[in-house]
């Protein structure tokens, strides 16, 4: 299979201080891959990578067998950050419109993707109301339908379902493993090891290295455990 | 192309945020009105020119302070008095002294006046006296309100431009549109054009509400005002975006005022810089509220044309040049791309 995403030999400092060493690994088409790890492992930093909004101190980041930062891959990937990135003034409908464009989506193809996301992410009725009366939960989904606009192959999720309820989070898997059967490539970060589970592949992040990686099933076969934490919990307290 | 999309979405936000709009537009006019109502009428070295006096005459005048008589014919007198390199000059007519006064600085002509008439002593009422621009009603507001309209809209452009910028930064969007194919250079042009928009309206009411409403001097094409303060809330704007890179938040924003904006008044033209030491004029060279306030003094109090103020004009357009590519290399910061 064709991996979409490949890194090599990835390493990132920030000044003096190693935040990812050595990261390699290769995220075929149609994936649900998973970065699983504490806060401060190196998550972000790792997808800031990917998305070719950091350029790493040493080693290589492909995408679709491009080398990263490139501008002509950045539009073949939707982003949905750790915070909102939302303009607050701006109604719900006018943000889809302002990232619309952005892609230079046509006027009629613009309008009929805001609709159906907005139906998707459950805001048609708010749609017209400004982002600051929004509660936490419908900014993230808001946030979600923005990275969705342009119909990209790949999408790239930081801690999509931070705050929000189960019922929702549970609504936004669904939608992501809908995308999956259309072929899109998805990698998506969490902290939250019951998310992990539904994830193909995982790797398992802690203090900027990879201490694991396979499929959930995997993981918790080769050590005998019965849940991801308790997978997580193997590997990170060996290396202490 | 995408920098109208931020264009668009800017004058959104404007159309939203009406306190930012009103601080842009009112705060100044409140502040400009302020100044009026309490400004109404200091001191430094005149330049006098003599020609053909008496020696008797010119003598009396050498004898009062501060004032530097120098000699020359009426040709080159009238030229210096054109570029206000001479605060007035004194022809010999029927016997009797006639004195033109430059007269767009008020504070200069009442000392002009004074001086003068100590030298006449009795026969003052023998002295004729004329302006070359402006008349006696040349009050200190309208001397400095040039200045205050450049000021005021240099100030308040800074801070409005310069906190939004950040906010894209602090609420995330910054990284989320540069996690699309949008490049540096266009995000900074949407800035520049959103607001460009906008400023023309702020410098349009700005200063038609100084001159037509406060009935501030003017001497000058009203098209001219609005071009140069445009450029100059152009300058302010690119300056205001450059150094929101170096602020964390709103408040480190604010902490630009003292640093940036409060030096800029001192060499604006508002207080009389010719008494300084060179090093320190020289600091002024570097500001651009310097250029834009002197061209509109000019045009206001001294009707010049394009040609007399087109200078300013160009250093006011480098210093945007300048500060908008620093802008793009800064942002590399977020992007490497």
């Amino acid at each position: 299979m064709t991996s979409v995403i490949v890194l090599q030999d990835v390493s990132h400092r920030f000044d003096s201080k190693e935040v990812l060493s050595e990261i390699t690994l290769h995220i075929p088409k149609g994936e649900i891959f998973g970065l699983l790890g504490p806060s401060g492992s190196g998550k972000t930093t790792l997808i800031k990578l990917v998305t070719g909004l950091l350029e790493p101190t040493s080693g290589d980041v492909y995408m679709n067998g491009e080398k990263m930062p490139s501008l002509a891959q950045m539009k073949r990937y939707g982003f949905m950050a750790q915070s909102d990135a939302l303009y607050q003034e701006l109604s719900g409908k006018e943000n889809l419109d302002f990232f619309a464009s952005i892609y230079r989506l046509k006027k009629q193809e613009k309008k009929r993707r805001i609709k159906e996301l907005l139906e998707m992410v459950n805001l048609t009725e708010v749609a017209d109301h400004p982002v600051d009366t929004y509660s936490g939960g419908m900014k993230r989904r808001l946030s979600l339908a923005a990275a969705l606009l342009h119909e990209p192959e790949m999408i790239i999720l930081d801690e999509p379902t931070v705050g929000i309820d189960p019922v929702l989070r549970q609504s936004i898997w669904k939608e992501l493993n809908r995308l999956k059967d259309h072929g899109v490539t998805i990698i998506v970060t969490t902290h939250v090891m019951d998310e992990a589970e539904k994830c193909d592949r995982l790797a398992m992040l802690r203090e900027g290295r990879i201490i694991a990686m396979n499929t959930p099933a995997d993981l918790r076969e080769e050590i005998g455990a019965d849940t991801i934490e308790e997978v997580f919990l193997h590997y990170g307290g060996a290396s202490q | 192309m995408n920098s109208l999309t931020i264009t668009r979405r800017i004058l959104i936000q404007f159309k939203r945020d009406k306190r930012s709009l009103a601080l842009m537009i009112l705060a100044p006019i409140f502040v400009l009105t302020l100044m009026w109502l309490v400004l109404d009428s200091e001191k430094d070295t005149l330049n006098i020119a003599v020609i053909d006096v008496p020696d008797a005459f010119e003598e009396r005048i050498n004898e009062q302070e501060d004032i530097n008589v120098i000699t020359m014919g009426e040709n080159q007198a009238k030229e210096e008095i054109a570029e206000a390199e001479l605060d007035a000059f004194i022809l010999w007519e029927d016997g009797k002294p006639s004195v033109t006064i430059e007269g767009s600085d008020p504070n200069s002509t009442s000392i002009v006046k004074e001086q003068l008439q100590n030298v006449q002593g009795n026969d003052s009422d023998d002295m004729k006296v004329n302006f070359w621009h402006g008349s006696e009603e040349l009050g200190l507001f309208d001397y400095v309100g040039p200045v205050l309209i450049g000021f005021f809209v240099f100030f308040f452009v800074f801070i409005v431009g310069g906190v939004s910028f950040l906010r894209e930064r602090t609420q995330g969007t910054l990284e989320r549109i540069l996690s699309t194919p949008l490049k540096r250079s266009e995000l900074v042009g949407g800035y520049l054009i959103g607001f460009g928009v906008f400023t023309i309206v702020q410098s349009f009411l700005i200063a038609g509400y100084s001159i037509y409403v406060l009935d501030m001097y003017m001497d000058g094409r009203f098209l001219y005002v609005l071009l140069v303060t445009f450029l100059l809330a152009i300058t302010a704007l690119s300056l205001g975006t450059l150094l929101s890179a170096f602020a964390k938040n709103e408040f480190q924003m604010i902490q630009f005022i003292p640093l940036v904006i409060v030096p800029q008044v001192f060499f604006s033209g508002l207080f009389p810089i010719e008494g300084m030491a060179g090093w320190l004029q020289a600091i002024g060279q570097v500001m651009p509220l310097t250029y834009g306030a002197e061209a509109l003094r000019g045009i206001m109090l001294r009707n010049e044309g394009f040609t007399d103020f087109q200078f300013d004009l160009y250093v006011l357009t480098a210093f945007t040049a300048l500060f908008t590519l620093l802008n793009i290399y800064a942002l590399k910061r977020h992007r490497p791309l």
